[in-house]
């Protein structure tokens, strides 16, 4: 697929502005370039798990989206999806509708990973024609930044506080795009903000219009979570990539691709020193703890490239 | 022109399903209602619907999956009991307040613990201040001409909400009665078409649903809501009038057996009634006036026209087959109670509690309930206004 | 027929909200002006621009409209002022105090 990024960019937007996200939200930049990957003229409905975005999005009276829009709970956007696609088909079958429509739906990484993770695997494995797309910031930011299972080990959040006895989250991260690749459904890639967009703008067009289910995972900086400089964004995507923290792949019908390989892979170091969750790794004395978060980070690579290497 | 049969209460409600033929199904098993999918989704495999038959993994999904398809502008139900409905808590209140007409087969069984796969009304009473309209059958029959009047209820413009059409679990479920189908044809026809105004699947108008509301709306949003409820019983007897055309059957808010001149009523939902009907003709075979009322739609509650059918009795058995936990009975009787204080009536009202989990209800303790009525009447003292029957003490 | 919101205030009685809280259109947000939210805004030099539109992507609120490939002025109704279009933009065209 080809990225003529300035066609791309002259498309209308499909998120509309006055919506409530923070100033400098990673959220609605993912939303934004994913509902950038739907061909113009085609429809769209979209779902949205409750969280940030949706509380922000669709304030009564006011929603942001262009396309129609249904928010039903926090742990369901899989399953509410999975009967709005029922109901595509069954209107469809009974020639009452003749466009085509596709169907996205948005989850954090606590309404994807944690609270809608049931309702997320029986919508892949039913193989529902959706795309799930979780914009994943790392913990439950709209109840105000407490662990989820994507969040990264070590991270300073409000039910992992670092003190006297803690350093943080004591686990790793779920690594959810492998298990929803486990779902055997015929797209899963992972992406985030680099490239001008092109990785994750081809990716998302491949997954709307990849016949099945197909899932999004999308790091998504929160500037108040994370606690590093907002206008820096673009800066801590790259660096989440060039360190390896966040590879960019796709597993297409179980076929896993490195979709982009460093030419040097930068120090763990790197991501984690511009954010405050992890100040206190950077404290003396706390050295180990960089390195043993390094080492998950090694591990993770590795097992990704052997993967990808199949 | 009306075919007789013999089936079971779900076999009944599957076929009154497949005569509908709604748009999406997602479904759940779980005992006693499971069959209804299961028939439905053998229906599904020979062609016989074009309905999107979705099954899922849990009934929380089931429900989400029903109100997505809803939203989108399809007709959309699904069927469970007990745990199932507990399961999909949140998305009743989700259901009613998005206005969604869609409709839940259920089939009544005991809340766990201890696990029971009995029927007992736990289930739908824990379910009552949802926003769903309730409606509740004595046999097959019954459940079978409810579901066939659904939609005509709960897609009504002036409604417009979910419905819930209950059944006694095995006792009406299970069990294999007589029992007169309509045509196909007939109910194609009666059901008619899902018309709705807005609806996510609209290529001419997008829509948004399930907002964020400020404090500032929610409580409007709430009384909105509760307005659709007020034009429920208009609408239910509109239905059941024509129903009534094209099946002979007659229905209401609720059914008054042998109320002329009664002095004692006992007033129940559910199979009980069936009962309860054997022990008002014995009695009445020897000269007691003694009645019953056999509540059809729960919610929204008769609460005016109950205390009206009541107002010439002396004494009144409110019987519940769920627990409250209120130290003073159970929901229903808290409903007929509240009615009658309503309407200043004199009336000796006591609330029993009974056939929790499945717990057998016989002729002769119908017979006995209304013993104690005389008493309570010949003492005019109600005594302990919360009573259990039919168990061990 | 899509919902006309400026009927949906706050004051509005419970007779006249849409029911089941739906709204029937699209896009009713640019009514609600998030620009009062920003403490600065980012200044765009025209002159300097290329109109490479690597700013566009970035934004978070969709304030940098685009027409025939090329992006206009900023939308101040709606920019909160994150400063993430400044530091996109590798010609300097986009200055806000604060961000370097």
């Amino acid at each position: 697929m080809s990225y003529n990024f300035k066609e791309m960019m002259n498309k209308p937007e499909r998120l509309a502005p006055g919506h409530r996200m923070c100033a400098g939200c990673g959220g609605t930049i993912a939303v934004r370039n994913v509902l950038r990957g739907l061909h113009e003229g085609d429809k769209a409905v979209i779902g949205n798990a409750t969280g940030c975005l949706e509380v922000s999005t669709f304030t009564y009276p006011y929603t942001s989206w262009e396309d129609s829009y249904i928010h039903n709970a926090f742990e369901n956007a899989g399953a509410t999806l999975s009967g709005v696609e029922g109901a595509y088909k069954a209107l469809k079958k009974k020639g009452k509708l003749n466009e085509t429509y596709k169907f996205i739906t948005f989850g954090g990484d606590g309404g994807t990973y944690d609270i809608g993770f049931q309702s997320l695997s029986g919508a892949m494995e039913r193989n529902h024609d959706m795309v799930y797309v979780c914009y994943d910031n790392g913990a439950y930011m709209n109840t105000g930044i407490q662990r989820s299972s994507a969040t990264p080990m070590y991270a300073d959040t409000t039910t992992t506080p670092v003190g006297s006895e803690s350093s943080g989250k004591p686990q790793n991260r779920k690594d959810l795009a492998a298990i929803i690749a486990a779902h055997d459904v015929p797209y899963v890639a992972q992406t985030t903000f680099v490239q001008n967009f092109k990785d994750l703008h081809v990716k998302s067009e491949k997954a709307i219009y990849t016949p099945g289910a197909a899932f999004l995972n999308i790091m998504a900086p929160c500037p108040r979570g994370w606690r590093y400089n907002t206008p820096d964004i673009m800066e801590i995507c790259r660096l989440g990539v060039e360190t390896c923290y966040w590879p960019l792949f796709e597993v297409e019908e179980g076929r896993w691709t490195l979709n982009y390989e460093p030419k040097k892979k930068l120090p763990i170091e790197d991501f984690l020193k511009p954010q405050g969750r992890f100040k206190h790794l950077f404290k003396k004395g706390n050295e180990y703890l960089i390195e043993e978060f390094q080492k998950e980070v090694d591990r993770r690579w590795d097992e990704l490239l052997f993967r990808c290497s199949r | 022109m009306a075919k007789r049969d013999r089936l079971s209460g779900n076999e009944a409600v599957a076929i009154a399903l497949r005569q509908i033929n709604p748009d999406v199904f997602p479904a759940f098993p779980i005992t006693p209602s499971t069959e209804i999918p299961q028939y439905f989704a053998s229906f599904a495999a020979d062609g016989l619907v074009d309905t999107e038959f979705i099954p899922v993994e849990s009934e929380h999904s089931s429900m989400s999956a029903a109100i997505g398809a809803s939203a989108a502008g399809a007709r959309s139900l699904t069927a469970t009991s007990s745990c199932g409905l507990a399961y999909m808590w949140e998305e009743l209140y989700i259901a009613a307040s998005n206005r969604l007409p869609l409709a839940l087969a259920l089939v009544n069984r005991a809340l766990s613990g201890p696990i029971n796969i009995n029927c007992d009304h736990s289930d739908s009473m824990g379910a009552r201040d949802a926003g769903w309209i309730q409606i509740y059958a004595e046999n097959n029959q019954e459940a079978y001409d409810n579901m066939i009047q659904a939609y005509r209820i709960s897609e009504h413009r002036d409604v417009r909400l979910p419905i819930m059409i209950c059944q006694d679990g095995f006792i009406t479920s299970h069990a294999v009665e007589n029992i007169e189908l309509l045509e196909d044809c007939e109910v194609k026809e009666f059901v008619g078409e899902y018309e709705p105004e807005n609806y996510l699947l609209n290529p001419e108008c997008p829509m948004a649903v399930g907002p964020y509301s400020i404090t500032d709306y929610y409580m409007e949003a709430k009384r909105n809501q509760a307005e659709g409820m007020k034009n429920v019983p208009q609408v239910v007897l509109e239905v059941a009038k024509e129903f009534k055309e094209i099946s002979g059957r007659e229905y209401g808010l609720f059914e008054s057996y042998r109320m002329e001149d009664a002095e004692r009523a006992v007033v129940l939902i559910g199979s009980a009634a069936g009962t309860t009907k054997d022990a008002v003709d014995r009695l009445r075979e020897q000269g007691e006036r003694v009645g019953l009322i056999k509540i059809r739609m729960f919610r929204p509650f008769p609460a005016e026209e109950i205390a009206k059918e009541l107002k010439e009795v002396k004494a009144v058995a409110v019987m519940d087959r769920a627990e409250g936990y209120t130290n003073h009975g159970g929901p229903l009787g808290a409903d007929v109670m509240a009615a009658l204080f309503r309407a200043r009536s004199t009336a000796h009202a006591i609330n029993i509690v009974y056939g929790l989990g499945g717990r057998d209800v016989r002729v002769e303790d119908m017979e006995k309930v209304f013993v104690e009525l005389k008493q309570i009447i010949n003492e005019n003292d109600a005594g302990e206004m919360y009573r259990y029957m039919g168990i061990r003490e | 027929m899509a919902t006309d919101i400026s009927k949906l205030g706050v004051k509005t009685k419970w007779q006249d909200l849409t029911g089941g809280m739906i709204i029937a259109g699209a896009g009713t947000s640019k009514d609600f002006h998030t620009g009062e939210w920003a403490n600065n805004k980012p200044r765009f030099i025209e002159d300097k621009c290329k109109q490479c539109l690597l700013c566009v992507p970035v934004c978070p609120d969709s304030s940098i409209p685009v027409k025939d490939k090329k992006r206009g002025a900023f939308d101040y109704e709606h920019c909160k002022g994150c400063g993430i279009c400044v530091k996109a933009c590798p010609f300097g065209a986009i200055t806000m105090e604060g961000v370097n």
